[in-house]
């Protein structure tokens, strides 16, 4: 498969040539799949806000290339200004971002700026709207008037209305309780399948990207560290922990039950756990 | 032991804004908090935990009812600063919190503002921040922190007032594992050790675990009140709620629905493993 997005060893320095100068990013490669869901972890200050903004063209790498579909994305002004519609980002309290007078306005903001027709804004404003359970009489209130969790979904479908190939969210799911938490999930979920787009997420929860994703980017000091599916990644607990990273519980509970001595494999989610404990049991059943 | 925090018949509705309804958010609430607990409050977005909170120090006063901070009428105007001395608030974003531009000068805001003297706050600083783990970091700028590091520089700027209760919501949310870790274990240690009250406000299942009093609060009523063990086994009622168990209580529910006889209140990967393990040799 051809990849959508590619990092080639970026670089970036924030503040050249003054006493702050700071290397944010450091020759990072990776690409994503169309379709394929990534999620990228890695303590504060570890780059990943810089390098979501990298990938959109919000900001210029200082040496290293981003390409999409092929292209680099600097390589001419138009392109750069398409790469910000193909390439969707979703920042952390996303909701602190809505600023018109209702939920539909809001919604068409992106595909305005892009020159669509009325009718194909009208068709991608209801579509993302869809996507996130908005309902219609929803789209004609003050998207102050919603609750925490909706306004985050309103600020998520703005977004989705640019139909990007590749969506990428920072902390989709920080603040809210277990219920919105997997709705927005759920959204972002029902949202690659329909479009086949890719996803990229950030997120502190090593339980939700054990779920969830084909892959995982962890960054630590600027650098990009492992990349490799979640199963791969939590078998190295020791360096996740001294990167100030954590595992997902139920991979804890394993490995203290490996230690007490049951020949258990690793898991990281609960499924898994329910799957490979009724195999122990049942195999000692028949024994 | 006595309360620090009694709430009763507490009713509250937001004020009508632009011709809008206000929402009530509480009709008739009774709880106390005792004196050196360690609580944590959970439910679901909306469910009134942080207008519960904003009650503790007055910064919301109640529509009915009363709120009683150490004995103190939260709604008797000429107390508040009382109230506010008593009971220590830290929020979610540690950048909305942070006012100085030097550690130390941040963590100094508070105790200047009540007007305790030079050598005295000088003293708080430099405990406060001992507390928090900080104090290597007391000439440093904020801004240039971690979220963990500046979320204990907030905690250190609360217990520079030598508050006796702390109320904190979701100090976490924003915070990378490290930070929770970090933040967590010095909330934990400033309960065990400074006897301070603590009264968490998380939607981390594993934190309120951490807690020895959890209280589970639904459209404005509590629906659950107990120990950490007493509350997160009953997870029909915390689903049914939108609220979840620690993953640890998740997995033996899970179990237990495929028909197999497993305890619901593992809260530590420890005690489920040990729980697990002696499941798998019968």
């Amino acid at each position: 498969m051809k990849p959508i997005l590619q990092a080639e060893d970026l670089t970036f320095v924030y503040s050249i040539g003054t006493p702050f100068e700071h290397k944010a990013l450091d020759g990072v490669s990776f690409s994503i799949n169309p379709g394929e869901f990534v999620g990228i972890i890695g303590h504060t200050g570890s780059g990943k806000s810089t390098l979501m903004q990298q990938l959109n063209g919000l900001l210029k790498p200082t040496s290293g290339r981003v390409l999409l579909d092929g292209q680099d994305i600097w390589s001419d002004k138009k392109f750069t200004r398409e790469a910000r519609f193909r390439v969707g980002l979703v920042f952390q309290y996303p909701e602190y971002q809505l600023f018109e007078e209702t939920v539909y306005k809001d919604i068409a903001f992106g595909p305005t700026n892009m020159g669509l027709s009325r009718e194909e804004i009208d068709r991608r404003v209801r579509e993302a709207a869809g996507f996130v359970g908005l309902t219609e009489q929803q789209l004609e209130v003050s998207p102050f008037d919603l609750s925490g969790g909706q306004k985050r979904r309103v600020a998520i479908a703005g977004v989705i209305a640019m139909e990007p190939e590749v969506l990428i969210l920072d902390e989709p799911t920080a603040g809210l309780d277990p219920i919105g938490r997997a709705e927005i999930l759920g959204n972002i979920q029902a949202y690659r399948q329909a479009k086949n787009a890719a996803i990229l997420m950030v997120s502190h929860s090593m339980e939700d990207v054990a779920r969830l994703t084909d892959r995982l980017l962890v960054m630590n000091g600027s650098k990009l560290v492992m990349d490799a599916p979640p199963s791969q990644v939590f078998e190295h607990v020791r360096e996740l922990l001294d990167m100030g990273l954590s595992i997902p519980q139920v991979t804890q509970v394993f490995l203290r039950l490996r230690e007490l001595g049951a020949d258990v494999k690793n898991v990281y989610t609960i499924e898994q756990a329910v799957f490979e404990l009724l195999r122990l049991k049942e195999g000692k059943g028949h024994a | 032991m006595e309360d620090i925090i009694s709430v009763e018949h507490l009713a509250y509705v937001y004020p009508d804004l632009d011709g809008q309804k206000g929402t009530q958010v509480f009709e008739n609430l009774n709880l106390t908090i005792e004196s050196g607990s360690f609580v944590a409050i959970l439910g679901t977005n909306g469910c009134g935990k942080s207008t519960l909170a904003k009650h503790f120090n007055s910064i919301l006063l109640p529509s009915g009812g009363k709120v009683y901070v150490d004995g103190i009428d939260t709604s008797d105007l000429n107390r508040v600063m009382a109230v506010r001395r008593c009971v220590g608030m830290v929020f979610q974003n540690p950048d909305n919190q942070i006012v100085a531009n030097v550690v130390e000068e941040d963590v100094a805001f508070g105790p200047e503002n009540i007007g305790v003297a030079a050598p005295e706050i000088r003293r708080r600083v430099d405990k406060a921040l001992k507390q928090v783990g900080m104090y290597e970091y007391r000439e440093h700028a904020p801004h240039l922190l971690s979220g963990g590091q500046k979320q204990r520089v907030a905690i250190a700027g609360v217990i520079a007032l030598e508050p006796k209760c702390i109320v904190l919501d979701e100090p976490t949310a924003m915070l990378d594992p490290r930070g929770r870790r970090d933040v967590m274990e010095t909330v934990e240690k400033l309960n065990r050790e400074k006897g301070i009250t603590v009264v968490l406000i998380t939607h981390h299942m594993d934190e309120a675990a951490q807690a020895r009093r959890v209280i589970v609060l639904d459209k404005g009523k509590v629906a659950a009140d107990g120990t950490p063990k007493q509350v997160f086994s009953q997870v029909e009622m915390l689903h049914k709620l939108g609220l979840a168990a620690p993953d640890s209580v998740e997995l033996c529910w899970a179990l237990r629905q495929k028909g197999f006889d497993l305890p619901l209140d593992a809260l530590t990967p420890e005690e489920c493993a040990q729980a697990l393990y002696d499941w798998l040799k019968t």
